[in-house]
């Protein structure tokens, strides 16, 4: 909130005077700095837009529209670490974002801790960012920074520390990091399981308590995909001609589709493709998208080889249709699933997260602002709503018809144990 | 520069003479060599056999002491000469072999029956014609590479009706006509069946403009019709009959592929074709062809060698089912399999049986065929040279490929699903296990979600035989998923060790530092294709000042600018063609640059009307495309195409 009042403040502000502030160690007009950027890649209203759209990516929250940039940036920021010795180190924290909840929370702290490398531990500190606006210059104003760090935090008072990230925050830093620091990854593989099963819809399926592995590289994927946002137009940094480079590229539709790639679920990501890329021929292009369109013909029924189902969420503006022959168990429809709608139910799933962490075998995304946790659906060939997760994979895949991500409330009633979980969220 | 050119001169014992080339070293400006492979002992006439020959000498030749030696070429009847050319099969050899003196220029221009053009607007038919009057095989390229993409207009250019026009006009024997991204009129394609009565082979890939009228015109009127063959064309599909309107008497019919039509077949047409066409290798039926006409054509058609399949969805339980795995069983000269585009996987198991002695396979258009099911299939060919197939085949498939694969060269993983970045994506893991698994692979195109420079580096070592690498990155300017590095250093490692490389996609970060690689170390390279790469003009440089042998280069989306375009604009004329697309040259330089060198067409594609109104030569082009041509600016160029 308090960011996006700040973003709008600053709007006002004169080119000229744009970058002049940057010179200054005010973290105020650090933000309006970074936001400043933001308008050079975008124009006026569509900048916000842009803004917002990328605010409401699988990796940030509502409350704390930091979150998620400081996620992604301070990921980039371990690059940074290990690829230019620290030179954006300092950047981290200027945002006042709690350092210490990024400290608490155990996956990362565990990390730097083992490590026993500072420049972890700074890694791991949040901080807002904007993709490519990175410069010398901007270097240097950063390390003037560091002394103003502790003022900050009083300056924007976030969310309590210790509730203040979200659980893909977290997998998101973890993984990056993982990537980052191989020879810690053992030491997080366990953690990143258990944050990564959080995050994954609440399924009667029983053995839901840890990752599978495969999921477990999806969530590595996820984060990637969260980091190549930064890192693609970050991690050449110090050259001056990168500047250059990424304005030009920006306003076109290299940048969206940064944004898409990391939105990596649905319709804005599709929007966003850059023209060309991937380089697939429009023949290709346009013939498997006709056979899929087939297959959707056939809604419901097992069609040949693919088998489309549409899914719905509370909530959600629009539906997706999933091919449930591409998954063969429950964990793996889950994470697609939970990739998909991400950014509907993670800016609501926040704080109450963290402290439930320990408990593995709960698998559910939450709503921090209703308190109600989704639970996924599904109608039988009967039109009866059952909980997914009910009856085995194959008999679920015959009789699926289509598929309803509720709200825990409205799920009551679906079976016994579906109530009883939303007694225990309460 | 010494250029030398050894002739090893036979003779045999009562008359003629024979001869072969061994090498033809630099003597063109590409420095192409002149071998003839196959033909270690060359000869001919009426009665000759191997015995009677005998060297008489051989002969390494100064380039300046070829005219002395020009009395001894002279020696050889014109015949004598063509019947060697006659084993000369590729394009750049006949071209040599035109530029050693006139006589065998002339030998050469009135022997060459196959010609190829990379380019429709950097000569023109009549040109074709005069130069070439015996062509009988045409090979034509139109639209910049980059169409594929999306990122040419769909009504650029690229038409195929002058070039019919001027070889009816000029009496040629057309019998093939190969056209990649072309524009093909039904009205051309009319004028082609009409024109030539010898006509044997259509070949049109990644065309457009045409519609069943067109081809149920040449197949009513195309007597001796051998080939058929459409690849990734949009056709307008009027209606299934054109199938039917090949006469009864039509039987040559070698090849035929129609699977990029959209729209439904005359089945019973079509199975009769196939059963009188007794010489048919090639079959692929596009997806309306469902699987017991498929059934029923394998019955009548044992002797095929490539097969694409249609429709491949039906009940695994069912009689018809049984009858195809049957018939599949017979057909063991397969080896060569694509389609399915829609499938049942429980029907897969009836290809099992021609599995083994498949060499090639092409699943990149079965979405529905699915990891497991995938795995499965390809434990079962083991005599692989080359793979389609989409990345739901997963790190894991791609493992098991490279283990049961040990003859795999070719192997292109395709995305499944461009606009989500699904969980159904291979990653550097698998290609470095195809790498390591298959020794023989020399060409690659992979779509993956994530590489790195150390994959990159083992790929280089385990594979140095690539002439082909292709890597596309879904993110396009994603690092190294380990280090966050550019992957400056991987590609880096593949232009090193693979001396052979000719043709090199690029993708994921990369500074100047790779350029300067390729620059340095591709000496054969051939096409480069660049896409949200680099950070300066010196990257660019770097690539046109060190690969010499460059044709092609493609760019889009990167900071290259006017002193790298200005830098060496003769480089220019040795080359096919540059594309830049969102760089940062500018107008008023590309101007420059057609001023100053004739022999271009420098050509600006201006889609945004905003150009119109305010013409800066400081404006940054949006998209340039420029050529070496001997015949001007073309005519048919559209509104936004600006020659400049």
């Amino acid at each position: 909130m308090g960011l996006f009042s700040c973003l709008t403040k600053n709007k006002q502000i004169p080119n000229s005077e744009r970058y002049s502030s940057s010179k200054s160690s005010s973290p105020i007009n650090l933000c309006c700095f970074y936001y400043s950027h933001f308008q050079d890649y975008f124009s006026g209203q569509q900048a916000i837009l842009h803004f917002i759209d990328l605010m409401s990516t699988p990796l940030l929250d509502v409350d704390g529209v930091g979150h998620g940039n400081a996620t992604l940036m301070s990921s980039s920021a371990s690059v940074d670490c290990v690829s230019q010795s620290g030179s954006g180190l300092k950047e981290c924290n200027f945002l006042g974002l709690s350092d210490c909840s990024s400290v608490d929370s155990s996956a990362v702290s565990n990390v730097s801790v083992e490590n026993k490398n500072n420049l972890n531990l700074k890694a791991t500190e949040l901080r807002l960012g904007l993709p490519g606006s990175r410069s010398p210059e901007r270097d240097s104003d950063f390390s003037l920074l560091t002394s103003g760090k502790l003022d900050e935090k009083q300056l924007f008072p976030l969310l309590p520390s210790k509730d203040g990230i979200c659980s893909l925050t977290q997998k998101s830093i973890v993984s990056g990091n993982k990537r980052g620091f191989s020879d810690t990854v053992d030491g997080f593989s366990e953690i990143k399981s258990s944050v990564f099963t959080e995050g994954k819809w609440m399924f009667n399926a029983t053995g839901s308590d840890s990752g599978t592995p495969q999921s477990v590289v999806e969530a590595k994927l996820a984060g990637n995909a969260g980091l190549n946002v930064i890192l693609s137009n970050n991690s050449s940094g110090a050259q001056p001609s990168m500047k250059k480079e990424v304005s030009t590229r920006a306003p076109k539709e290299g940048h969206n589709k940064m944004n898409g790639s990391n939105n990596n679920s649905s319709a804005p990501a599709a929007k966003a493709q850059v023209v060309g890329w991937p380089p697939i021929r429009s023949f290709r292009k346009n013939t498997l998208s006709t056979t899929s369109k087939n297959n959707d013909e056939v809604d419901g029924k097992p069609g040949p080889g693919a088998l489309f189902v549409k899914v719905s969420m509370d909530g959600a503006p629009y539906l997706r249709k999933v091919d449930l022959r591409t998954y063969s168990t429950y964990q793996e429809l889950s994470s697609a699933l939970e990739k998909m709608f991400m950014c509907f139910t993670i800016r609501k799933c926040g704080s109450q997260e963290a402290p439930d962490r320990e408990m593995l075998g709960e698998n559910k995304l939450k709503d921090l602002l209703n308190g109600a946790d989704y639970v996924l659906t599904f109608e039988d060939k009967d039109g009866d709503w059952m909980l997914v997760g009910d009856v085995p994979w194959e008999m679920f895949i015959e009789s699926c018809k289509r598929l309803k991500i509720m709200k825990g409330s409205d799920a009551i009633g679906l079976a016994p144990r579906a109530m009883e979980k939303s007694k225990n969220q309460k | 520069m010494d250029t030398y050119i050894n002739i090893y001169i036979e003779r045999e014992r009562d008359r003629g003479f024979g001869f072969f080339l061994t090498e033809l070293s630099d003597y063109n400006r590409s420095g192409s060599n002149l071998k003839v492979e196959d033909n270690p002992e060359l000869y001919f006439g009426p009665k000759i056999f191997r015995s009677s020959l005998h060297l008489i000498g051989s002969a390494r030749v100064k380039k300046d002491q070829m005219r002395s030696f020009q009395s001894m070429l002279n020696y050889f009847p014109e015949e004598v000469l063509e019947h060697v050319f006659d084993f000369l099969t590729s394009h750049r050899d006949r071209n040599a072999v035109s530029l050693v003196c006139k006589s065998w220029y002339a030998v050469e221009r009135f022997s060459r029956e196959k010609v190829f053009i990379g380019n429709c607007y950097a000569i023109s038919p009549d040109r074709l014609i005069a130069r070439f009057p015996r062509v009988r095989s045409l090979t034509l390229k139109g639209k910049p590479h980059f169409a594929d993409f999306n990122l040419v207009p769909h009504d650029w250019g690229g038409y195929v009706q002058p070039w019919i026009e001027s070889m009816v006009k000029g009496g040629v024997n057309l019998e093939e006509l190969r056209l990649k991204r072309m524009l093909v009129s039904d009205e051309s394609l009319e004028l082609l069946a009409n024109s030539f009565p010898n006509f044997k082979s259509l070949v049109l890939v990644s065309c457009e403009g045409f519609t069943t009228d067109g081809l149920a015109a040449i197949a009513s009127n195309c007597r001796f019709l051998r080939e058929l063959d459409l690849q990734e064309n949009e056709v307008e599909d009027r209606r299934g009959q054109w199938l039917s309107r090949f006469p009864d008497s039509c039987t040559s019919l070698v090849s035929l592929n129609f699977a990029c039509l959209k729209g439904e077949v005359n089945l019973a047409s079509l199975e009769r074709l196939v059963a009188r066409c007794c010489n048919l290798r090639s079959l692929r039926v596009n997806h309306a062809v469902p699987l017991d006409a498929l059934q029923r054509i394998l019955a009548q058609a044992p002797q095929l060698v490539d097969l694409g399949t249609g429709s491949f969805v039906h009940d695994p339980d069912s009689e018809s089912y049984n009858k195809l795995e049957t018939s599949m069983q017979k057909c063991t000269s397969i080896t060569s399999l694509s389609g399915f585009l829609d499938v049942t996987a429980r029907c897969l198991p009836a290809i099992y049986s021609i599995c083994r002695h498949l060499t090639t396979l092409n699943l990149s258009y079965a979405p529905g065929i699915y990891s497991d099911e995938l795995v499965k299939l390809i434990c079962h060919c083991n005599k692989l040279e080359r793979l389609l197939v989409l990345d739901t085949i997963g790190d894991k498939g791609l493992g098991v490929v490279a283990s049961t694969c040990k003859e795999l060269q070719e192997l292109r993983v395709f995305p499944s699903d461009i606009y989500v970045v699904g969980n159904a994506s291979v990653t550097e893991e698998g290609l470095v296990a195809i790498s390591a698994g298959c020794p023989k692979l020399n060409s690659i195109l992979y779509f993956c979600q994530q590489m790195t420079n150390a994959a990159l580096i083992t790929v280089a070592k385990n594979c140095p035989n690539f002439i082909r690498f292709r890597l596309c990155t879904l993110n396009p300017t994603v690092p190294d998923a380990v280090t966050m590095q550019p992957l400056d250093e991987g590609f880096g490692a593949i232009v090193k060790s693979c001396k052979g490389l000719k043709r090199l996609s690029v993708s994921g970060l990369l500074t100047d530092q790779v350029f300067l690689y390729f620059g340095r170390y591709a000496k054969q390279l051939e096409m480069l294709s660049i896409a949200f790469a680099g950070d300066s003009d010196k990257g660019m440089l770097y690539v046109l000042n060190g690969c010499k042998k460059l044709k092609k280069l493609e760019i889009r989306d990167s900071p290259f600018g006017n002193v790298a375009l200005l830098a060496d604009m003769g480089k220019y004329e040795t080359m096919r063609s540059l594309w830049m697309s969102s760089c940062e040259v500018t107008l008023g330089a590309c101007k420059t640059l057609a001023q100053k060198m004739p022999k271009l067409n420098v050509e600006i594609i201006n889609e945004s009307d905003q150009m119109e109104d305010s013409v800066d030569d400081k404006q940054k082009v949006e998209k340039m495309y420029l050529y070496r041509t001997l015949v001007g600016p073309r005519k048919d160029a559209p509104d936004f195409v600006w020659t400049l």
